[in-house]
């Protein structure tokens, strides 16, 4: 004989919200949530009276106000009598100029020293471990201190270049000069024409790419392999070469030449540019070293000797096999680098070049002494950069991840 | 028939291998000239390695370590070395005390070196797991010690911070008996009044009965090496614990908790370290009441620490994520709760996974100790512009940066080194 007891009646006590794990964690989070509300409002109170006692207010409108100072290197149209937004700008662009230099150089450091440290070559090994170990120990700012002494101490003044027997000279053919006031490099001049040899250097671009799908259905459809890198290259120059000597040579160079005292014509690169962009790349170049290093030999040997085994060449072993696995591995590392690199050019303040920082979180914060817009503009801006690297970056590395089911 | 005979009979004797096969030929061999490739790189890194030393070498071996000016050290090169390039470590002979301490005051070195010696007793125990256990005891006093041998003043302000959570102890143990949830409130509660309102009149008392003191140093007169040591050393220290909070709460269950963690890490990772270490300089005083004001030191601290946690939040977490499912499921079926299980089975082998990414951001820490020159405070990079700006050393900058890299390189090599003797210690896999 069973005897049926109603079930207990669910009754609501107190402290079950905290010993009843049903419903802990919901008092756990609204405690935070009350704490995080109560700290921010406590944050944004104390800013306000703090603004209320100095007599500032909260806007944005000193950007459109003339800025009256003057930026040294500017990609775009700049003055003095420009806006604080416009040199907002100016500097922004400065960042993403160095950054983006900087990423593609590290990249290339960061691949070349990666792969040579691997080599069975001691030598060249042992060397490699040694740059690598003291780019990595050493911090970023020594370097691009250092890079920066080396370029405007150990370079000569421009009226060394000049005389009869000038102590210093220009190298490579006369084309580039190094001196301590910057580097002067041949810029292209765009001649009547040019237009239509950069759509020419498009198209060929685009041919390439078409080629190269069209070169991979072909394989899968027939398994014939054709010689594709042999093939673009032609896709690439030929038809390049061709407009540009129908045209009558409208790309020109135009050289640096000394005048006076200095140098004119040709792109004047300033000492503080390159020594940022030479030592950001050095020292990302390293730790990305390392990456590549960690991602080939991630890559299990038995791969390399599976790949023998089919009779794969050497560097079609590479290409085919090692290299798209250890870019896996390789990747979201490299993505932190390009962030860290981007984060660390704004160590540009040392060697007064003409970052964001400098110009937004510097000059124009000094000037107009809205300490609290300005950095809270410029770390906007900073996240957004962040941001958009990391994102697009995530898009590549889904591209090329294991697709598993 | 039978004496024609195409097979040997008696052995040879052992022979040496060929010339080529053996000792320094062999290695050369294979290890720089095993095929055109090769010999093209052994050729270009010979070059390297010549054209880098031979301006290097003499310059570093003709170096000048007694001299007052660097007029008087190129004079002494024309004189003994014919003018021939010369370092003039001579800097380093007169400065190194600046670029060390800082200025610190001279009769008080002591006092850094002794805190700087005792930091290797404290991290002891912490580094060899063979020390004996009950030098822990003494690391936990030792923050308190550095602070008052650097900074000096009354020794009772450290102690009175110590009773703080002398005060918090007492609190639990007297309500655990009462209310568990009641005593661990107090015990967080107790210290903070204790600090808040009660430590500093009982530290005045006490300091007015027994005066013990030292002579207090502002941390204006902080710099150099020191700086970056302390700054160093106590963001490692802090931002350990802290990032291991934050990914916690990036991996927990709670959706609050989880967004507030995420906001923070992305935040913080988003940002250069220079634009909050000028938050903490240009707008804390904004964001604190009125007349707050503390020592910007601790602001630096606060920030670096900050700054740090959200990369090793990101790094632990990645530790996490590499843990088998196995392995949380095996906690929960051996009937832990969620703290015993993360502190006995999760946290030890994340923690093991991620050595090599944690010891990282301790090396990239320490050294963007060297970032706090942007806020006025002159840490070594900071002194060599102050030595140039003397008239007597102005021009003078491969000896100081050789000087200071040599010492960040030394730091850094040393911690990557103690990580992998760490982690080889602690495999436990067969590989």
């Amino acid at each position: 004989m069973t005897t049926l007891t109603d079930p207990p009646t669910e009754s609501f006590h107190l402290s079950q919200l905290i010993y009843d794990s049903r419903y802990r964690s919901m008092t756990i989070q609204v405690i935070a949530l009350i704490g995080f509300v109560a700290l921010f409002a406590w944050l944004i109170s104390n800013t306000i009276t703090n603004l209320e006692e100095l007599g500032k207010d909260f806007n944005f409108g000193f950007l459109s106000v003339r800025s009256g100072y003057d930026i040294n290197q500017r990609l775009i149209e700049y003055s003095s009598d420009s806006s604080h937004l416009r040199a907002t700008y100016v500097g922004l662009l400065n960042t993403l100029l160095v950054a983006v230099l900087g990423c593609i150089l590290a990249t290339v450091i960061g691949v070349v020293v990666g792969v040579l440290r691997l080599s069975n070559n001691w030598l060249t090994a042992k060397l490699m471990t040694v740059y690598v170990e003291s780019f990595r120990n050493i911090p970023v700012l020594l370097w691009i201190v250092a890079f920066f002494a080396v370029l405007t101490e150990a370079t000569p003044a421009p009226r060394a270049f000049r005389g009869e027997s000038p102590t210093a000279s220009m190298v490579l053919n006369d084309s580039v000069a190094f001196t301590n006031r910057g580097t002067y490099i041949p810029s292209p001049t765009w001649g009547d024409g040019s237009l239509f040899v950069v759509i020419v250097f498009l198209l060929s671009l685009a041919g390439i790419w078409w080629f190269g799908r069209y070169a991979h259905k072909r394989q899968n459809e027939t398994g014939e392999v054709l010689p594709t890198f042999w093939i673009k290259l032609a896709i690439f120059f030929v038809p390049m070469v061709i407009a540009y000597f129908i045209l009558g040579r409208p790309v020109g160079l135009d050289y640096p030449a000394l005048k006076g005292f200095n140098f004119s014509g040709g792109l004047h690169i300033r000492n503080s540019l390159l020594a940022l962009w030479l030592a950001l790349s050095c020292y990302t170049g390293a730790f990305i070293a390392e990456n590549v290093r960690a991602g080939i030999l991630a890559i299990s040997k038995g791969q390399s000797e599976a790949a023998s085994a089919l009779g794969l060449r050497p560097s079609r072993t590479m290409n085919l096999v090692i290299l798209p696995q250890a870019l896996r591995v390789i990747i979201p590392p490299l993505i932190s680098q390009y962030l860290n690199l981007t984060k660390n050019s704004s160590l540009a303040i040392a060697v007064g070049y003409m970052d964001l920082r400098a110009t937004l979180g510097g000059i124009t914060l000094n000037q107009t002494g809205r300490e609290l817009e300005c950095m809270l503009l410029m770390m906007g801006i900073y996240l957004i950069i962040s941001l958009a690297i990391s994102g697009s970056m995530n898009v590549y590395n889904n591209s090329v991840k294991l697709k598993e089911r | 028939m039978s004496e024609l005979s195409f097979v040997r009979t008696e052995m040879l004797s052992e022979q040496e291998p060929p010339l080529g096969e053996r000792g320094v030929i062999k290695w050369m061999r294979t290890n720089l000239f095993s095929g055109w490739v090769n010999t093209i790189l052994t050729i270009i890194a010979i070059y390297v390695l010549y054209s880098v030393l031979s301006h290097i070498l003499p310059w570093f071996l003709n170096s000048i370590w007694r001299a007052d000016s660097l007029t008087e050290c190129r004079e002494i090169r024309d004189a003994l070395n014919n003018g021939e390039p010369s370092a003039c470590f001579a800097v380093i002979t007169e400065r190194w005390s600046q670029l060390i301490f800082g200025f610190y005051p001279q009769d008080l070195y002591w006092r850094p070196v002794v805190a700087f010696v005792l930091l290797f007793v404290a991290l002891a125990p912490v580094l060899y797991d063979t020390m004996p256990r009950k030098l822990f005891i003494f690391t936990a006093i030792y923050p308190f010690l550095m602070v008052w041998l650097i900074w000096g003043g009354s020794i009772w302000g450290p102690l009175m911070v110590i009773a703080g959570f002398g005060a918090g102890y007492l609190a639990y143990r007297m309500l655990a008996s009462v209310n568990d949830l009641m005593a661990t409130i107090a015990a967080f509660l107790a210290p903070v009044i204790w600090w808040l309102f009660l430590g500093g009149m009982v530290g005045d008392l006490l300091h007015s009965i027994i005066p013990i003191a030292i002579e207090s140093v502002e941390s204006k007169k902080l710099g150099g090496f020191t700086i970056s040591v302390i700054i160093g050393i106590s963001g490692i220290a802090l931002s350990l614990p802290l990032g291991v909070v934050l990914a916690l709460g990036r991996q927990s269950d709670m959706f609050i908790v989880k967004t507030m963690c995420v906001g923070f890490i992305e935040f913080i990772r988003g940002v250069p370290l220079i634009t909050l270490l000028f938050t903490a300089l240009l707008l804390l005083n904004y964001f604190l009441p009125k007349g707050t004001n503390f020592d910007v030191v601790v602001r630096v601290i606060i920030m670096v620490t900050l700054f740090s946690a959200a990369y090793m939040a990101e790094t632990i977490r990645g530790g996490l994520a590499a843990l088998p499912t196995g392995q949380y499921e095996a906690a929960d079926s051996l009937g832990l709760d969620y703290w015993q299980a993360q502190r006995l089975i999760i946290m030890p082998q994340a923690l093991k996974i991620s050595i090599p990414s944690i010891v990282g951001i301790f090396i990239g820490l320490f050294k963007d100790t060297t970032l706090v020159i942007f806020i006025g405070i002159s840490e070594m990079l900071g002194f060599t512009n102050l030595i140039r700006a003397n008239t007597a050393w102005n021009g003078i900058y491969w000896e100081l940066f050789i000087f200071v890299g040599l010492v960040f390189w030394i730091c850094c090599f040393s911690m990557s080194r103690y990580s992998q003797w760490l982690e080889r210690k602690l495999q436990t896999d067969h590989k």
